[in-house]
Formats: C-alpha cells, structure tokens, sequence
C-alpha cells in the first residue's frame, strides 16, 4: 500500500494521517447508494415520542417501506383487568394515556355504568364533562406544542406546557393527582368538587384564547412550518374509514363523527358545540383540527362551569365509595363499609352474562371498552380499543415515497401514546 | 357566547335530552333492522341472537364468518371494521359450544349503527380467514388476536406476535394462562455486569 499521503491545504504543513479515524473510519463500498437501506427509526429517537419503533427501508432519502413495531411498553393492562374489581381498575386506566386520564377515568366508568344500567347524577356528569373537556384541552395543546417543536419552533412548546401546568393544577385540587387522576367511581365520582375550581377554570380560559390566538400566529402562517407539512402524511377520506381511524385524525381526514354528537354520553346533547371538519388530511389539517377542537372544549367548559347542576355525585349512593381513611379508623361503620367493598366477593353486582361495547370520544379518538362481565364483581374480560392502535398502523400510506424528515412531521402529527398502544 | 339566564338554560337543556333520547330510540331501531337483516341473510345458518343493552349480537358459524363479514361490508354499509377482538369461554358460566369466541365490532358510518358479530372457534384448530381483503385496518387487531390467543387468520399477509416478543412462548389472555408465575423472567437472563459483553 504506496499511496500517496494526502497534503493539507491549509498553512500547515502537517500531513494528513492516511487513517484519521483509525479502524472506525467507514469504508464506502461500490454501489451502496444503488440498493435500499433499512434503518431503525426509534424506539430511542429524540423525535419519536414514546417506545415506538419503526422499521425504514430507504432508497436514498427516499422512505420505499415502513414497518411499525410496538409492544416496548406492554404491561398486560387486559390480562390485569381479570384479576381487579371495576374500581381498582379505573387506577390502571390513568396509566394507559397519561397525556388525558380524565378521559380514560371517564370511558371506563362511562361502560362499567352502561353495562350495570345505571346513570350518573347530573351533577357528576357535568364535572366528568368538564374534566374530559380540560384534559383535550391540555392534549391538544401539548400535541401542536410538540408538533411545533418537531419543526423546529420551540417556543409554542413551551407556551402549551405553561397552560397544561395549569389544567394540572386544576386535577390536582379535584382529585389530588396531577397526572395519574383516577377520579372517577362507578356510578360517579370520588370526591366532589372543592371550591376554587371554578375560578381556577374561568381564569385559566380567559388566558387560554390569547395563547391559542399566539400559537396560531407562530404557526399558521408560517413559512417553515408550512413547507413542512401542507400536503405532507397525507391520508384521503377512505383510507381513514378503511384503517379504523377516529377522531381527529379522521376528522382531519373528511370523515364526519363525533361520538359527542352522534351518540352523546354524559349529557353532552345539552351543550352547543360545533364538530370542526377539514377536507386535505395531511399534517396541516391536523394541526388545525387540534386548534378548532380546543376552541370548541373552551366554549363547553364555560356552557358546563354555567349550568353546573347541584346534587349527589354517585348514582350507588354514599355506599359505593371508599370512605375517608380518618373515618376508617375512627367510625364502626366506615370500616364495614370499607371491608364490605374491598372484600372479595363484595362489592359491585353485576349482571350474569353482561356484555358491553362503550366508546367515549376522547382526545385521541374513538376510545372503546368491551366489557363480559359474570356476575362478579370483577370483570371476565376487558378489552380496550385504542385509537393509537389504529392510528400506528396507518402510517405506511402516510409516509411511503416521502423523505426522512416527512416521517418525523407525519408521527408527532398522530399524537400517537405508547401507554395507549401497548397497554 | 350571551350568558343565558338559569331557568332559560334548564328548559332548553331538558328540550335537548328529549330530543337526544328520540334519537337514541331511533339508533336502537335502526340497529335492530340491521341485525334482522343479517339474520335474514344468514338463513339456517345463523347460530344466535342476543341483544343485551339494546346491542345487538350475531353469532354466526366460522366456516360462514368472513362471508357475513363481506355482506355487511358491502350490502348493509357497515364500512369501518371498529374493533377484532377475541375471549376465552373456559371459565365462563353458561353454554359454549367451542373454546374461544372471536368478536368484531362493526360500524355504519354513513347510519351511525354499529353491530357485533361472533364466531366461535375450536380450540384444536383455531383458524379463521382473515379480514383484511375487507379493511386494513384489521391488520393489527388481528395480529394482537393471534399474539394473545393463539388464533391464527389464514391470508394475513404479515401475522406475527405484535405485544410480545417474536420468541415468546404461551399465549397470555388465555384463562389457563396464570397472571403471574410461568417464569417470565428466566426467559429473558440478565447480562452480568462483569462478564465482557460481545458484539458479534
């Protein structure tokens, strides 16, 4: 090996070492560009958000096939659900989409209650449509947020995080948890209310339009932004019904559903409120969905905090929930009360061969329970339908013929939760 | 939006469950047309009907399921496949003539009307043909199908484990499956810190 050492152009008259990396140098063989590549996109990607992993087979930077691979955060939530009563479920329903466990809370209890055939007092359908309403507001929120950030622009990241602190703040006050809520009970809720709330939420709304109004003033006319995902991941009318998608994917997509308004739950019929519908179904269009839908949670927060009924907060009665534990310790008939509804073999009746399929939309989509009950007061089986499920799985028409950096518009656009998709 | 005074906003708010509730009333019937149609379809061949809640199950026999599948597909408009889904009958109290139970959950979009449709499965060979030639989107629900009972769909282009590893052994949501205690972790040793990892 006689070749000639290379000489620097520079003022310095050092050689260049024939072998600046030493072994760790890449050797370029002949025709690499020619054949396809395939590279792994994830689970650890900056850009990925969350355990998702997908498989890119690249001509170029050119995306030729995708395979999405999932399963990294699989905790058997269903197999689970056999083995806790309904209520000691409602804590593991928080732990599947931790951006909104109000909505999750909320679905859950909504198909236990629908099963059982019971309803909610008003007064804590009202608050359970407050929650649900907030937690869309602060998954959407966060969802532009991140999307922004994905394209480079910081800023409305940070914005959307100081409005979810606040709706935080507001789950912390209600139920003591900022994150994983566990709210709800069968047949209502855990606590009621506390004063405060409504101020809390009447004052986090008003300053909610003018970070909405900023948001939208970074991004929607923004050059970068724009170029970057108009027409990018885009996913036509009957692709979207074809690949199970809901919500707002799909409703960015053409496809007019809203099972608020369809098949109303909670009481939502009450309330005016408008289902936003864009037609291209490419990136752009779910950032505006996402933007529409927060307006519209906004106007049913201030319709609900207006109109909130008074009254019990849970149709079984004081009976159906814990006790406080400082009455536990304390009172005779607290500890029966709590050893009567912890006990197996208490608790909740429910029908014999019960089956239920339930779906609340909540921020993601159409999130559904399938429900067989025997009897017990645990369930037989409990299946969750997630929307992430069928959001993840339909990528590959998004992303097949576009580049590198179109994936990572098209995936932080679907808002995809891992806890969700892999339960 | 104008603040509406209280007792105005109580009237229209009763006005508007009213409605609601009419309109639910008309979903059921719809609904239960839709059922009878399959019914009606199926002929000799339909094996039950239950209806719990206002919802509407069909159980139909295997070897038949994709077909009816295709006919609500494109007879009846029920263009969204909602969910696939599967259970084990093993310690479930009443009469099941075979192991598992396959579900799906079909939604009419353009009627707003959604239908289930059961199939059950032998546990010796728990074969189904696919639906993906009918959605796409049944792609993964069947995959997951598979990864937690065993059930394999004939014409899946792609079946495969989709929760658990590719390696894994046994088939969890299956009720002779314990919740714990099948020594998982033995399937998965830990690397020692001290022994020299090799990355061949």
């Amino acid at each position: 090996m006689s070749s000639p050492t290379p000489q620097a152009t520079s003022l310095s008259s050092d050689p260049i070492p024939s072998k600046p990396f030493g072994d760790a140098a890449i050797s370029v063989e002949p025709g690499l560009g020619e054949k396809d590549m395939v590279i792994n996109f994830g689970p650890q990607h900056p850009a990925m958000h969350g355990t998702l992993r997908l498989i890119l087979r690249l001509n170029g930077e050119k995306v030729s096939g995708a395979e999405p691979d999932m399963g990294f955060l699989h905790t058997g939530f269903e197999k689970l659900g056999e083995y806790r009563t309904y209520n000691q479920y409602i804590v593991v329903t928080d732990r599947m989409n931790y951006f909104s466990a109000m909505a999750n809370n909320t679905g859950f209890a909504c198909a236990v209650e629908e099963m059982l055939g019971i309803e909610c007092p008003p007064r804590a359908a009202a608050i359970r449509v407050l929650m649900c309403e907030l937690s869309r507001i602060s998954d959407h929120i966060l969802g532009i947020g991140l999307q922004g950030m994905d394209m480079g622009a910081f800023t409305p990241m940070l914005w959307s995080f100081i409005e979810r602190e606040k709706i935080y703040d507001v789950f912390e006050l209600t139920s003591g948890g900022r994150l994983t809520t566990s709210y709800t009970r069968v047949g209502g809720l855990a606590f009621d209310l506390p004063d405060g709330v409504e101020y809390r939420v009447r004052t986090f709304l008003d300053r909610l339009d003018d970070t909405v109004r900023d948001m939208e003033g970074m991004l929607a006319r923004n050059r970068i932004f724009m170029d970057r995902t108009v027409g990018v991941g885009v996913l036509t009318r009957d692709e979207a019904i074809a690949y199970g998608m809901s919500g707002p994917l799909a409703r960015a997509s053409g496809v007019d559903r809203d099972l608020r308004r369809d098949r109303p739950y909670l009481g939502y019929e009450q309330y005016d409120f408008d289902v936003p519908v864009f037609t291209d179904g490419c990136v752009y269009s779910r950032y505006q969905q996402r933007l529409a839908e927060i307006r519209e949670s906004a106007k049913i927060c201030r319709q609900v905090l207006d109109s909130m009924p008074s009254g019990p907060i849970n149709a079984l009665g004081a009976k159906a929930t814990l006790p406080s534990k400082d009455d536990v310790y304390t009172k005779m008939e607290s500890l029966i009360q709590h050893f009567m509804l912890t006990m197996p073999g208490h608790g909740i009746k429910t029908p014999e061969s019960g089956e239920i399929y339930h779906a609340t939309e909540s921020p993601n989509g159409e999130l559904g329970w399938y429900l067989i009950s025997d009897g017990t007061a645990v369930p037989y089986r409990v299946r969750v339908r997630p929307p992430s499920l069928f959001a993840f799985q339909s990528i590959l028409p998004m992303i097949k013929g576009r580049l590198v950096s179109d994936v990572v518009a098209t995936m932080s656009s679907l808002n995809v939760i891992a806890g969700e998709l892999d339960r | 939006m104008t603040q509406l005074p209280l007792a105005d906003m109580g009237k229209i708010f009763q006005e508007r469950r009213e409605r609601a509730a009419e309109s639910k009333a008309r979903r059921v019937e719809r609904e239960r047309r839709l059922a009878d149609a399959v019914c009606a379809w199926l002929g000799k061949d339909l094996v039950k009907r239950a209806a719990f809640r206002d919802q509407q199950t069909i159980y139909v026999p295997a070897a038949r399921a994709h077909e009816t599948l295709a006919h609500c597909k494109n007879a009846l408009g029920f263009d969204q496949l909602t969910d696939c889904t599967a259970y084990d009958t093993l310690k479930l109290e009443g009469e099941h003539p075979e192991r598992f139970v396959v579900v799906w959950t079909l939604t009419n979009l353009g009627q707003e009307a959604m239908l289930r449709i059961k199939a059950y499965l032998n546990e010796d060979e728990p074969v189904l043909p696919t639906a993906t030639d009918l959605w796409v989107g049944a792609d993964f629900p069947e995959r997951e199908v598979y990864d937690m009972f065993g059930i394999e769909f004939e014409g899946h282009y792609n079946l495969k484990r989709l929760l658990m590893p590719e390696s894994y052994v046994g088939y969890p949501l299956r009720k002779d499956y314990p919740l714990r205690g099948r020594g998982e972790r033995d399937n998965f040793p830990v690397v020692p810190r001290t022994r020299k990892a090799s990355y061949e």
